[in-house]
């Protein structure tokens, strides 16, 4: 009940300001299909250009690879212009300007704003400084809502549906903010089942647990891989992430907890499809790659249409 | 114990009562009497059959909106108030937990932006026994044993 009330008071928020996309919650189930139809669209048809004459800003105040080419690469496909920086050091943050600053003058200059930052909270923060929308392309540990409306759309391609999934969540379930937010969005669908699989060290967190036993969703907690994936729908694979760790002696001794081999995926489901939010280390081995089922390469490339998708939606292009 | 009156009766005004005698002092922080100009006195590690030690605030001429005294109610969530007018007790009253708390705490969380930039601090309240608040911006709780005044 508390969460709906926090999720509400967020989408207070949200509606004082342009909508943006700062944390999965922020959108509705109505939200969510939206942006699967759009991005069938733009599968269909990357090139429109519904964003011409618009200048959007790529702020990523820390490095990413696939998340800040997957949206410049939407961006430019949809005819707009790109400014920013890719990371903080050719940006006035060297200088000690606040983020508060640099939100209020981009935010002059730029039609919308993608931001990566390594502050819990700061997409929130930037989306009540900005007079333009805000989408949140990373927050430290917190958020990373349009990593999960791709993981959605992967589920859906796949399995053509986003209700009645069977997923097995894998690693890194306690720092992992990709299952977090994977777990919220889901528990809109129908009769989803989740399976955690992780160490205790690094088990899924009690708020989440809470969360879904105040929604009624059946989850069961395993500590190792078991004939029980036989029954899953997607297992989506985690890194476990050495930058969470404040301790590196504790991530030496879970790294190779986890690895998913080819040989284990023999009694699976036909349509079962492998998840990973990339980049991978070593917790899929290499011999599942050529498997049909390994689907995260492609699930990479959907990225692209779910942001294409993401940012129409927001601007109110489509 | 000794029955005599420890903190000295007002005429107008308002009793904070049973107040954790280690709050005291941010009880005075929250409502901003430190820089209230009207007569205030205080008592602290007084005995009390309940608390084992509390403290009391006297506060003349001042009287308090709810919403205004609910803010301690984290920190004193026993905490009692009585109405004095013409050294009568008016109104008795018991504070509660408001649904969001706006710039009284910290967020525990060191990665959060509200401990980088001046930013107001608000939380959701996911719970009132025990006290959980959820950070509206990096979305962590903050429970009880971790609550920090700003």
């Amino acid at each position: 009940m508390m969460l709906a009330f926090f999720m509400l008071l967020t989408e207070k928020i949200n509606r004082m300001h342009p909508k943006n996309l700062i944390s999965i919650t922020d959108f509705s189930k109505d939200d969510y299909l939206k942006i699967m139809e759009l991005a069938a669209e733009f599968e269909k048809e990357p090139n429109q250009d519904l964003l011409k004459g618009k200048v959007v800003a790529s702020l990523f105040f820390e490095p990413s690879t696939r998340t800040r080419l997957s949206f410049e690469t939407a961006i430019t496909r949809l005819g707009g212009r790109i400014i920013g920086f890719t990371d903080s050091s050719s940006s006035s943050v060297t200088k000690g300007e606040t983020l508060h600053d640099t939100i209020r003058m981009v935010s002059n200059y730029a039609d919308m704003i993608v931001m990566r930052h390594p502050l819990e909270g700061s997409a929130r923060y930037a989306s009540q400084i900005s007079g333009v929308p805000v989408i949140n392309a990373g927050d430290g540990a917190n958020q990373h809502p349009t990593q999960t409306l791709l993981d959605m759309y992967s589920i859906t391609k796949t399995q053509g549906r986003l209700d009645n999934i069977n997923i097995f969540l894998v690693g890194d379930l306690k720092y992992g903010r990709t299952v977090h937010s994977l777990l919220q969005a889901l528990s809109v669908f129908d009769n989803p089942i989740f399976n955690f699989v992780a160490p205790p060290e690094l088990a899924m967190p009690i708020e989440y647990k809470r969360f879904l036993d105040s929604k009624g969703i059946r989850y069961f907690e395993h500590t190792e891989f078991n004939d029980i994936i036989s029954e899953a729908d997607i297992i989506y694979m985690t890194r476990v992430q050495k930058e969470r760790f404040n301790d590196p002696i504790e991530y030496e001794k879970v790294k190779n907890i986890y690895i998913l081999k080819n040989s284990m995926l023999e009694n699976t489901k036909p349509t079962m499809k492998i998840l990973h939010p990339l980049p991978r280390i070593n917790e899929i081995h290499t011999d599942v790659d050529s498997n049909p089922k390994a689907y995260y390469f492609t699930q990479a490339l959907n990225g692209l249409y779910t942001r294409e998708a993401i940012i129409s939606h927001i601007m109110g292009l489509k | 114990m000794d029955k005599a009156l420890q903190v000295s009766a007002i005429k107008d005004g308002t009793v904070i009562d049973h107040i954790p005698a280690e709050r005291l002092f941010d009880v005075i922080t929250i409502l901003e009497l430190d820089s209230c100009k009207e007569m205030i006195t205080f008592g602290t590690n007084l005995d009390s059959k309940r608390m084992g030690q509390k403290a009391i605030i006297k506060v003349a001429n001042r009287f308090f909106q709810g919403q205004e005294i609910n803010k301690i109610a984290l920190i004193a969530p026993h905490a009692k108030l009585n109405t004095i007018k013409n050294y009568h007790v008016v109104e008795k009253r018991v504070v509660e937990i408001p649904e969001e708390i706006t710039n009284i705490v910290k967020c525990f969380n060191p990665k959060c932006i509200t401990n980088h930039e001046a930013i107001t601090t608000r939380f959701g309240v996911e719970s009132k026994k025990p006290i959980e608040l959820r950070c509206m911006y990096c979305e962590k709780i903050t429970s009880e044993k971790q609550i920090v005044i700003k």
